[in-house]
């Protein structure tokens, strides 16, 4: 029992700002553990799939390079994505509340690594999102090439990074424990607006509207692949301005919470 | 001691043969070429009007296990935080093992249990110490410490599910990780019951013989007589004494004597040299005296007092009579010189 304490050395500083495999494996069962968010992000997604996307009309009706079937499948999977990111940002609040964050400047984790480290998360639970609702909607007879299956489920899921700095933007700004119980109506109203779950009615003073939220560009650009019409710059600068206005608020408020204490 | 009961107590943390069997799991390092565990100078620390250190001064050497006790208020948990370098001093310097805390964090040198918070509910105890583990370049082993924390039964439990000791005690366990040279407690018994107290101390005690230099923050003067080699009193975000439990007992000099006297004469017992306060409850007398002797000598010889009992006064006088407002500034001269 009488293992000497290490005083005479320096010991080192750990490399990455402390981030380890360990820290990514155990944050994921974190997420996965929480049954709110594995409905909303695995189970919702594919279910709300089956029931916009499978009329057997859908199946014949083509949209771009494949079938409606296919078009919603893509929406779907850009929704499941777009909340998985967020939720993964969001769970700071829950981390802060808890006095998570404050414990964790009694160890070498930099904060940078904290923040890089649940970047990380919300890109792994995305493209769990966008894979199971791809997967199901493979076996219900959509039908697009390889190549825009590929294509469409990169765009929805890297695309959908810039939710993870909405979430923690949010996570950050709100005190709430439950940050995502707020999100979730909000995020919806968002989902309506950017046509993922009935096309928008190009002309309506509402379509108009609905081009300026955040998760119109998102949308549009996710499924440019499949349908080959629309305006993808404007979405692209969407995603641009929507995407640097939620990092410069995360850095913000992440600025805030370090310097604070 | 000083008969006079002035007691020169900052010579005490510098004695070398302060009785510490700690010392023998050292392995030889030469003790002279160490940085203090602790250097604090001059700290002060306001929040607007709010003056919560003022001027604080303090070393502890390597291998002491001191108490910072003091009532609430006193500035404590804030001189805690710039130690840890979780919150900056408005003035002064904090060092740690020669170093800024933020680096002596990162290095392993330091670590705390924290009075509340700062674990997430659905982890397991396992986990928890898997996660925090993985951030330090060398860490003992999981295993290793949640044996020494007494906890490794509740390993697979959750955290939420786990009582308020059990949650203290994978506190403790987390701190034991980096394996520290310095290790910090603030308040860490704060709502625990008296078995939860005791089991936490019998694990910090079974690991500070190791050899490892622990500070904690407590208001509760059993602790700090019992754990510490060396008492840290502090009021208003100043040290007033500073030396072991005897001495700080005996700052606050003289003894009490209680008697059985129906139908007492107070007046006639104030008289009396050096009894200085006394009081009357129901048939009898308490007088806290500097000169026991004579209060006894009048009380049996001169009056129908018996059951005559003289106490010394203890830690919890002490540390009213160096805490209280009434306190004179003089007397905290004295004793912090």
């Amino acid at each position: 029992m009488s293992t000497p304490i290490v005083t005479a050395s320096r010991r080192a500083v750990p490399p990455l700002g402390g981030l380890t495999t360990t820290l990514l494996r155990l944050e994921l069962r974190r997420l996965l553990r929480n049954r709110r968010t594995v409905i909303f992000t695995l189970i919702m997604p594919p279910v709300f799939f089956l029931v916009f996307g499978t009329k057997t009309a859908y199946r014949s009706q083509s949209v771009g390079h494949g079938n409606v079937t296919a078009y919603v499948a893509v929406s779907m999977a850009v929704y499941g994505a777009m909340l998985a990111c967020t939720a993964a940002g969001a769970v700071v609040s829950v981390e802060r509340a808890q006095g998570w964050s404050r414990q964790l400047r009694l160890t070498p984790l930099r904060p940078v690594a904290y923040v890089v480290g649940k970047a990380l998360v919300a890109l792994v639970t995305g493209l769990a999102s966008v894979v199971v609702v791809f997967v199901v909607a493979a076996f219900s007879h959509a039908d697009m090439p390889a190549h825009v299956w590929v294509e469409c489920g990169l765009l929805a899921w890297l695309g959908s990074l810039v939710f993870a700095a909405f979430g923690l933007f949010m996570g950050y700004l709100l005190p709430a424990e439950n940050v995502m119980q707020i999100l979730g109506p909000v995020l919806a109203v968002l989902a309506f607006a950017g046509g993922l779950f009935v096309p928008l009615d190009d002309g309506t003073l509402f379509a108009t509207l609905a081009k300026l939220t955040p998760l119109y560009g998102l949308a549009t650009l996710s499924r440019l692949p499949l349908t080959s019409d629309g305006n993808g710059w404007t979405a692209l600068l969407n995603i641009l301005v929507w995407g640097g206005l939620f990092t410069a608020g995360a850095a913000w408020r992440f600025r805030r919470d370090t310097a604070r204490v | 001691m000083p008969a006079d009961g002035t007691v020169d107590v900052m010579d005490s943390t510098l004695t070398p043969d302060l009785p510490s069997p700690r010392d023998s799991s050292r392995s030889g390092t030469a003790l002279a070429s160490r940085p203090p565990a602790v250097r604090l100078e001059g700290l002060t620390k306001s929040f607007g009007d709010v003056h919560a250190v003022r001027g604080l001064d303090l070393t502890i050497e390597p291998g002491e296990i001191v108490a910072f006790l003091g009532p609430n208020g006193a500035g404590k948990t804030t001189t805690i935080d710039m130690v840890l370098g979780l919150s900056r001093p408005t003035s002064g310097s904090v060092e740690v093992q020669g170093l800024t805390p933020h680096e002596a964090v990162a290095r392993g040198h330091l670590s705390a249990v924290m009075q509340t918070g700062g674990l997430l509910r659905d982890l397991t105890v396992g986990e928890t110490l898997q996660l925090v583990g993985s951030m330090f370049v060398d860490t003992r082993p999981v295993d290793e410490v949640l044996h020494r924390a007494g906890i490794a039964e509740i390993a697979d439990r959750r955290v939420g599910s786990c009582s308020g000791g059990q949650q203290q005690r994978l506190r403790f366990a987390m701190a034991l990780l980096p394996d520290p040279d310095l290790l910090i407690l603030d308040e860490p018994t704060t709502g625990m019951d008296v078995e939860g107290r005791r089991e936490f101390w019998a694990a910090i005690r079974a690991d500070a013989s190791r050899g490892r230099t622990v500070l904690f923050a407590t208001h509760y003067l059993d602790e700090a007589d019992a754990y510490a080699d060396r008492i840290v009193v502090v009021r208003r975000g100043r040290v007033v004494a500073d030396g072991t439990s005897a001495q700080i007992k005996a700052m606050a000099s003289g003894r009490s004597v209680r008697a059985t006297w129906p139908g007492a004469d107070l007046a006639q017992l104030r008289a009396v040299p050096g009894a200085d306060t006394t009081e009357q409850r129901g048939d009898t007398v308490h007088i806290h005296t500097t000169d026991s002797d004579a209060v006894a000598r009048y009380l049996l010889t001169s009056t129908d007092a018996r059951d005559l009992e003289i106490m010394s006064r203890g830690l919890e006088d002490a540390f009213i009579v160096l805490t209280s407002d009434e306190h004179s500034d003089d007397v905290v001269e004295r004793t912090a010189r």
